[in-house]
């Protein structure tokens, strides 16, 4: 548990985010265009940082459906952009278990004539260190 | 004028189209846009946490040349210029990132978010002028009916009937990278932006307005998860068809992918720039 704190403290640190200033309105869940993919939502993770569960956050495959599209972190009304979290959190799967949300040759067998450079590179930065 | 131009990797390859027609409709318009030597690739993906900085180094020495040359660094793609923006700032606003990031890279003279970063669309806007533009579009316009005239045997009818932008009904679609989070991109109102109408009024054609314009078309998760990628794509494309679009512009490789990988809506997307060198009448 004393670890799970730590690496709270650092999420909230790389992320800057406060989850207490959190209002609990929602805007950010009913923004998100990824929402009905994800199995915890945007406005949920603020939640779960506050109240110290960060194992079902790591275990989430809602790291892997933000579309990093920055609707919830332009229409938080409180400043607290649930999306910066969900990319910390995401980014400590990766920093501590590599990577679990696509290897490398995964996308590799995804690569199409028509798929851009861009879609790579992206999929890349999301889903590994 | 010269300015300093980051291409990024896709406009290399699959986006060729949206790379030339921004070159050669720039140099039209009187101005250079010289490429960046050596640049690399910026990730496509702007890191946002604060300690992650091995990521962001290519995107600082792109800045430092602009810089050092005294030149403001255009990009065209969205998410270069998301990404290379946002490494700006960063370094400008000092702190330790941005003294270890100096530090790394041994800079002699430490450099602190010097360079002016602008997408190829307020470079339209704030360095050449929309109204500029009008006049070189009206100028090709005119030639190209004088064309007609002189040589009536052409097919001067269907010539003219194919004016490839003027009254074509264009939805401009932004995305998220241009316009989000606006307090760091401060490239137009997020929620209800004009750059690109008033882009598409400048040579002629006429905007269309719809809602989801600024939304999602589902980015890097439609190598994964295609099919919510392509019903994203399917609401934007639906959104603006409901609008009377003819036609939809926009100014990110990816987002032209996954609107494209929507097949069910027949409606044509073109990149942003080729809509430009038409209208100036450029054979690319």
């Amino acid at each position: 548990m004393s670890s799970n704190i730590e690496t709270i403290n650092i999420i909230k640190e790389i992320s800057g985010v406060n989850p207490l200033r959190c209002m609990k309105c929602g805007k950010c869940t009913a923004s998100c265009m990824a929402y009905d993919e994800m199995d915890i939502k945007p406005h949920q993770f603020v939640s779960y940082i506050e109240r110290g569960d960060l194992e079902s956050l790591m275990l989430s495959e809602s790291l892997y459906k933000c579309l990093g599209c920055f609707a919830c972190v332009e229409r938080c009304p409180r400043n607290v952009q649930p999306g910066k979290l969900i990319d910390a959190v995401r980014q400590t799967v990766i920093r501590q278990r590599g990577a679990e949300g696509m290897t490398t040759e995964e996308i590799r067998q995804l690569i199409t004539q028509e798929v851009p450079q861009q879609l790579l590179v992206s999929a890349f930065r999301r889903n590994r260190r | 004028m010269k300015y300093s131009y980051f291409p990024g990797c896709t406009l290399k390859y699959k986006a060729k189209e949206l790379d030339i027609c921004a070159r050669e409709s720039a140099k039209a318009l009187g101005c250079e846009l010289e490429e960046i030597e050596e640049w690399q690739c910026c990730g496509g993906v702007y890191t946002m946490q604060k300690d992650e900085l091995a990521t962001k180094l290519a995107s600082v020495r792109a800045l430092m040349e602009a810089a050092q040359k005294g030149q403001a660094l255009v990009t065209v793609c969205s998410a270069c210029h998301h990404v290379l923006k946002r490494v700006n700032l960063m370094m400008r606003e000092g702190g330790p990132e941005c003294d270890r990031i100096n530090n790394y890279m041994n800079n002699e003279i430490p450099y602190r978010g010097e360079a002016k970063v602008i997408h190829y669309l307020e470079f339209l806007r704030d360095e050449v002028g929309f109204d500029k533009i009008k006049e070189a579009v009206e100028k090709a316009q005119t030639a190209r009916k004088a064309k007609d005239q002189e040589d009536p045997a052409d097919g001067t009818a269907q010539k003219v009937k194919t004016e490839p932008v003027k009254d074509v009904k264009t939805a401009p679609y932004y995305g998220c990278l241009l316009l989000r989070p606006s307090a760091q991109m401060a490239f137009d109102d997020p929620e209800n932006p004009s750059i690109m109408e008033d882009f598409i009024e400048a040579i002629g054609g006429k905007p269309v307005y719809y809602p989801y314009r600024n939304e999602c078309c589902g980015a890097y998760t439609s190598i994964k998860n295609k099919d919510h990628a392509l019903r994203l794509s399917w609401e934007i494309k639906d959104s603006a068809a409901g609008f009377g679009a003819e036609k939809i512009i926009t100014a990110c490789p990816l987002c032209m992918y996954n609107l494209k990988q929507e097949k069910e809506i027949e409606i044509p997307v073109i990149y942003f720039t080729r809509i430009l060198a038409d209208a100036l009448g450029l054979e690319i």
